[in-house]
């Protein structure tokens, strides 16, 4: 299980590593921790032309705030550094809930944000949470840099909407509001194995208790990560209780087309669907009340 | 295809290594088939099984997942480099064989390299963490149980 | 002047440690040598196909290849392998011998299959190179499920119907007669699939042809070097004593390292002697899912017939086996599944009859268990819905149906593994069942506990399940024991070592006959050149069969010790003891020698000796016991069902052992806790996946789900003793207890914590996990 002949680059800066990119396109892929990209290619299920190194360029990775209450995380931030930063406990709480579900230290050791949500893949934790917070990810090519919403930024299984030139910089997430509490939850076969369902979800109450907002995302529901918009529109406005939660359990369940696999039926991942909503729902309203 | 070597001067278990590398060459196989420190083993190439677990930069790493060119200027501890000589083992390895954490050996370096980390961050950890920081390298042979008492032992033992 | 029990039955800390644990320990892969090819080999990518042809012009022109063949290049040397283990002696047998080949020709029959070798200077350019062969092969429908094997068109040998590489049938008593007395018949439909072995370290070749001194020297994880050595110095016109075979540290066994003449195994010696270079081959992982064989599953339809308090009067099971592709080893595996369903029980009457199928897929050979978890899955499944349908304690209904104490050596007459009639040598079952459930709490929990963890919303289950094992079978194994001059002693056995501790139970033996430290006690295993004869390292023998061999040499040795030193210090032997690494006279201080020195006493530079008299102290013995040495055990659990996601997490788990007299109570302990870490694999989470077209859909660590520190329980562990009648020692093996019932046992427990007898939900089949569980519940939802 060698990997196939490639060109290997150390990139010494952005733009070199920009410009490659520009030059060689799909045949070009960047490297960052590759704990996604190098097992495709030493089974050679993937023979990209060139690897482009990107480890090199630092200042790609670190956590800082940005505009409002947000935060940004360098693409090239690995997730032990976000395991270990005073910032994500409280303020990207759903990323320090998913941290420990994510593979093994060894692989947070070098994986990265921006890697794992450049790579896609839909059973993959850190792209619902972006989806869940409503993120931004900004990307930037030889030509220029465009801001994407989370939203528009996964299109489908490990295909994002970045462009062949482009590379992901950074992601930009809202910091936990106040009065809110949040939630991820995955059933897995063994920890750290792909997600058979995850489910994010964020509680934010008003003065008076009740939801002012809910937002419900899920990974491995579907070809990309879902975000459950009628079962997250269905809690706002109301008292939180275990009807409500039921009913926004039974929506998450019918707007998911999970695609099943060896390890579970798609009936199966949508039953879990339902029992983890519950499950973080009651947990996210739970915290919200503590954090009230 | 162009076969282009890279060059990379890399320190292993404190001595600098100079030498050219093929783009595609594994980590892995640099340090067992280039260096000769054949204590790091292969068990998977895909980065599950974490045989090849290494200490890059201070943190373990899957050596399969690397690739050598990546290494210059770095810095990599392997098995090799854990006991101070001959006649002393680190705590690790002691306690490892007083507890029979041990049987074929093979997953084992990627065990110790892991674990040596683990115990620098968490020097008093209960079962659950070491159990937890163990579940990225599968052994087939032991089913954890000694190995776990091995990094209770050992903890105890550095703690003193 | 007793022999001392300092060491034997001790927690001795282990020789090959230090080595192992500062990567200092020489594996295959390990090996390095001047001018070494690698190679790799070309594997079909569908499970069943004619071979049109294959053009290797392409890859033969790539920079940096030597060589490429394909089966016609290999002339006379091509042939199917040897038949590994012949099938029994038993009446009225069908067996259709189809053996492995080194490289395809005509027909592929499963994927993986090598269709080609290339070698080139590194295993990077050797892959490159396969992407430049060209294959055309016409594909066929392939073989998969069991049942339409026997009975659709397609055929994985063109000359075999209905694919039955196999039919056995061996009874006992009279099935019909029990049954017809019965007060109660239960028949049930089981599905028992066992998995991949993966050692962490896959399997390798390593050839060195040197033309000059004639000698081949051939590095490979094989459990079995001596018969690997005679084979292949036979394939290849080399006499035994040109051919040399180590098998070095092995990074796990389990028994598909056993399997020899495996493809690869054949065709690198053979390059390596057409090259006069070293040539390596190291199998990886996705290579270890198609060409290490593997074992997969079987399908029984069983009956149990019991009189009013459940006392079995009999069982009648007809059962199909996935033998894969090819059957190089016989019929061991189902056989064991046949006798060990049988189990600690009584039962006066047995009909089982088992149909082994060719299948487009990988060859089954032991792994493991050796097929003794699958007849355990239908017996103890049976008894639990035996003992559900009359509503008799599952325990209760066992200890009544337990063969008593008093009953052995106990004939159970059909043929087992080893050609002999099953007799169990020695054993006491009760004492292991009390203990097992003093352990887990059983009464307690069920009584108490219970109750008040699922007022909690807890739901929270026990299982209890019993097995024999049957272990230490012949033919033999031999041992040469030698003091040294440096009054260290040196040992060399023909088996194997692969996690097994040889190396400190061996020494463990010596060191007591002969007075010296376990340090000071060399063994070598698994280096023909160190030890001619022997069979290998499988079906739980190496400690009895090896032992024991171990022991009669070191015993010989301790003999020739006495008496020279009695002649040296002119007085009876009774006077002497051996301890410390010295021989001296009880009671008179200063009348002592050193080992060491009575060595060099016993092979003078000059002078006359004894007529008869053998140089040194040294001394080849060997030891062929007369039968398998049945060991037994309890395994008890108790488990935490989540009732929606059903996943579970095991909060107690136990097993008490008997495997007779224990040499190292560490090692024993290891083996327990590996084995039952891969039962728990096999029981709920391990499957290999495969598609009607014979596609493995799982093949990589990241799909085909190895348990980690996480999914394995602590094990508590205690033994009782029952001493085999069948070996000085009194030793049983204990290789494969721990992995033989955990599939009973998940099931067993799983059905008690969710309530699923009394709802009239069954888990008869194996592996669960909780997206089958989900689906075997369905109809309570």
């Amino acid at each position: 299980m060698k990997p196939a002949p490639f060109q290997y680059v150390a990139a010494q800066t952005i733009e070199q590593a920009l410009q490659l990119k520009a030059e060689h396109g799909d045949e070009a892929r960047f490297l960052a921790g590759g704990q996604s990209l190098v097992p495709t290619m030493n089974f050679r299920l993937t023979q990209p032309a060139m690897l482009i190194d990107i480890n090199p360029l630092n200042e790609l990775a670190g956590v800082s705030n940005g505009a409002g209450e947000r935060l940004r995380i360098g693409a090239l931030t690995r997730y032990r550094n976000l395991e270990r930063d005073p910032a994500t406990a409280p303020h990207l709480p759903l990323i320090a809930e998913a941290l420990p579900h994510i593979a093994h230290p060894q692989i947070r050791n070098r994986g990265t944000i921006g890697g794992n949500l450049a790579h896609a893949d839909p059973a993959s934790e850190m792209p619902a949470i972006v989806l869940t917070l409503g993120g931004r990810l900004r990307a930037q090519s030889a030509k220029g840099e465009r801001w994407i919403d989370a939203a528009n930024f996964f299109v489908g299984a490990l295909t994002t909407a970045l462009e062949p030139d482009e590379m992901l910089m950074e992601v930009e997430l809202p910091k936990a509001p106040p009065r809110s509490g949040a939630c991820f939850m995955e059933m897995s076969r063994r920890r750290g194995d792909f997600a058979i369902i995850g489910v994010a979800c964020i509680v934010r109450l008003d003065d008076q208790g009740r939801c002012a907002e809910a937002r419900i995302g899920l990974c491995n529901a579907g070809d990309g990560p879902v975000f459950a918009t009628q079962a997250s529109a269905s809690l706002a406005g109301r008292t939180i209780g275990k009807d409500e939660i039921g009913e926004a359990a039974k929506l998450v369940q019918s707007a998911i087309d999970p695609g099943g696999s060896i390890h579970a039926s798609k009936e199966f991942q949508r039953h879990v669907a339902g029992v983890l909503t519950t499950r973080a729902l009651t947990k996210a309203n739970e915290r919200a009340r503590g954090a009230a | 295809m162009s076969t282009e070597m890279h060059a990379i001067t890399v320190t292993v278990n404190g001595t600098h290594y100079s030498r050219q590398v093929e783009g595609r060459l594994l980590l892995s196989d640099f340090l067992r088939h280039d260096l000769l420190l054949a204590g790091t083993h292969v068990g998977c190439e895909h980065g599950v099984c974490g045989a090849c677990t290494v200490i890059f930069d201070g943190a373990p790493v899957r050596s399969c997942l690397m690739f050598a060119a990546q290494t210059d200027g770095h810095r990599i501890e392997t098995v090799e480099g854990l006991a101070a000589d001959r006649d002393h083992l680190h705590p690790l390895q002691q306690a490892m064989r007083d507890c029979h954490g041990l049987q074929c050996g093979y997953c084992t370096p990627g065990i110790l390299m892991t674990m040596k980390v683990f115990l620098e961050e968490t020097p008093n950890p209960d079962e659950a963490q070491i159990r937890e920081a163990l579940s990225g390298n599968l052994c087939r042979c032991t089913g954890y149980q000694h190995i776990v008492e091995a990094v209770q032992l050992a903890a105890e033992r550095m703690r003193k | 002047m007793n022999v001392t029990t300092r060491n034997f039955g001790a927690p001795i800390r282990r020789n090959e440690d230090p080595r192992l644990l500062s990567g200092q320990a020489l594996f295959v892969d390990d090996v390095e040598l001047p001018g070494m090819l690698y190679a790799a080999f070309l594997r079909s990518n569908v499970a069943h196909a004619r071979i049109r042809s294959i053009d290797v012009t392409a890859a033969r022109a790539r920079d940096g290849v030597v060589a490429v063949y394909i089966a016609e290049d290999l002339g006379d040397y091509w042939a199917p392998g040897p038949l590994l283990v012949p099938p029994p002696p038993i009446e009225g047998i069908t067996f259709n011998q189809r053996t492995q080949v080194p490289l395809a020709k005509d027909k592929v029959r499963h994927v993986g299959e090598p269709l080609a070798v290339v070698l080139a200077q590194s295993r990077y350019l050797a892959e490159d190179a396969l992407a430049d062969i060209t294959v055309e092969l016409d594909p066929l429908p392939a073989v998969v499920d069991l049942e339409k094997a026997l009975t659709g068109d397609a055929r994985v040998h063109d000359d075999v119907r209905g694919n039955i590489a196999a039919r056995v049938r061996q009874s006992r008593g009279d099935y019909a007669a029990a049954r017809s007395r019965a007060k109660h018949v239960i028949a049930r439909r089981f599905h028992y699939d066992h998995g991949a072995s993966s050692p962490i370290e896959t399997r390798g070749v390593v050839a060195n042809w040197d033309a000059r001194a004639n000698q081949l020297t051939i590095w490979d994880t094989t459990q079995a070097p001596v018969f690997l050595r005679n084979g292949l110095a036979g394939m290849l016109g080399l006499s035994e004593r040109q051919v040399r075979v180590i098998a070095p540290f092995v990074g796990g066994g389990f028994g598909p390292k056993i399997m020899l003449f495996y493809p690869e195994e054949v065709v690198i010696p053979w390059a390596a002697m057409r090259h006069n270079r070293p040539i390596k081959w190291i199998e990886d992982r996705l290579e270890h899912f198609f060409a290490t064989t593997q074992e997969r599953g079987q399908t029984h339809d069983a009956e149990i017939a019991l009189d009013a308090d459940g006392r079995i009067l009999g069982v009648k099971d007809v059962f199909l086996h996935d033998t894969g592709a090819y059957n190089p080893y016989g019929l061991t595996v189902p056989i064991n599944s046949q006798c060990t369903l049988l189990g600690p029980y009584v039962i006066p009457s047995y009909d089982s009859t088992f149909t082994a199928i060719f299948t487009s897929k990988p060859i089954v050979t032991p792994y493991r268990g050796a097929g003794r978890q699958h007849g355990v899955f239908v017996i103890e499944r049976l008894m639990d819905i035996a003992a559900h349908e009359l509503k008799i304690d599952r325990v209760e209904i066992r200890r009544r149906n337990l063969i008593p104490p008093d009953a052995f050596p106990y004939n159970n007459e059909i043929i087992y593994q080893d050609f002999a009639p099953l007799s169990y040598d020695s054993g006491n079952y009760a004492p292991i069942l009390d203990k097992a459930l003093a352990m887990i709490g059983y009464d307690k929990f069920l009584a108490d506990e219970q109750q008040r963890l699922r007022a909690q919303g807890r739901h929270v289950g026990v299982g209890v399940a019993c097995y024999v094992e049957g272990t230490g079978i012949g033919p033999y194994e031999g041992a040469k024991v030698q003091v040294q001059a440096n009054g260290k002693v040196s040992v060399a056995t023909g088996i194997g070592t692969q996690g097994q501790g040889h190396f400190t139970s061996f020494a463990q033996i010596v060191a007591d006959q002969l007075g010296v430290e376990v340090p000071d006690v060399d063994v070598v295993t698994g280096d023909t050149d160190q030890f001619y004869w022997g069979a290998g390292t499988f079906a739980s023998r190496g400690a009895v069969v090896a032992g024991n061999a171990v022991n009669e040499a070191a015993k010989a040795v301790r003999q020739k010790i006495l008496k020279l030193a009695a002649e040296h210090f002119e007085c009876a032997e009774e006077d002497l003891e051996i301890a410390n690494g010295a021989v001296s006279v009880v009671g008179v201080p200063g009348q002592a020698i050193k080992l060491g020195a009575l060595a060099v006493k016993a092979n003078p530079m000059r002078g006359a000796v004894k007529p008869g008299a053998e140089p040194g102290l040294e001394s080849t013995q060997y030891f062929g016991p007369p039968g398998g040495a049945t060991a037994a055990g309890v395994h008890a659990m108790i488990v935490e069902v989540d009732p929606q996601t059903f996943t579970l997490e095991v909060l107690k788990y136990v097993v008490v052992h008997d495997c007779g007299t224990v040499i190292n109570p560490l090692i024993l302990a290891g083996q327990i806790h590996g084995g039952v870490a891969q039962g728990v694999g096999n029981a709920f989470y391990e499957q290999l996946v495969f598609d009607d077209d014979g596609q493995l859909l799982n093949a990589s660590l990241a799909d085909y789900l190895l348990p980690t520190a996480l999914e394995v329980p602590h094990v508590d562990i205690a033994h009782t003793v029952t001493v085999s009648p069948l070996n000085p020692l009194g030793i049983k093996g204990a290789g494969e207890a721990g992995a033989i019932p955990v599939g009973p046992l998940f099931a067993q427990a799983i059905e008690d914590a969710l309530g699923l007898l009394d709802r009239n939900v069954e888990l008869n089949e194996i592996p669960l996990s909780p997206g089958r569980l989900f689906e075997l519940t369905a109809k309570l939802r």
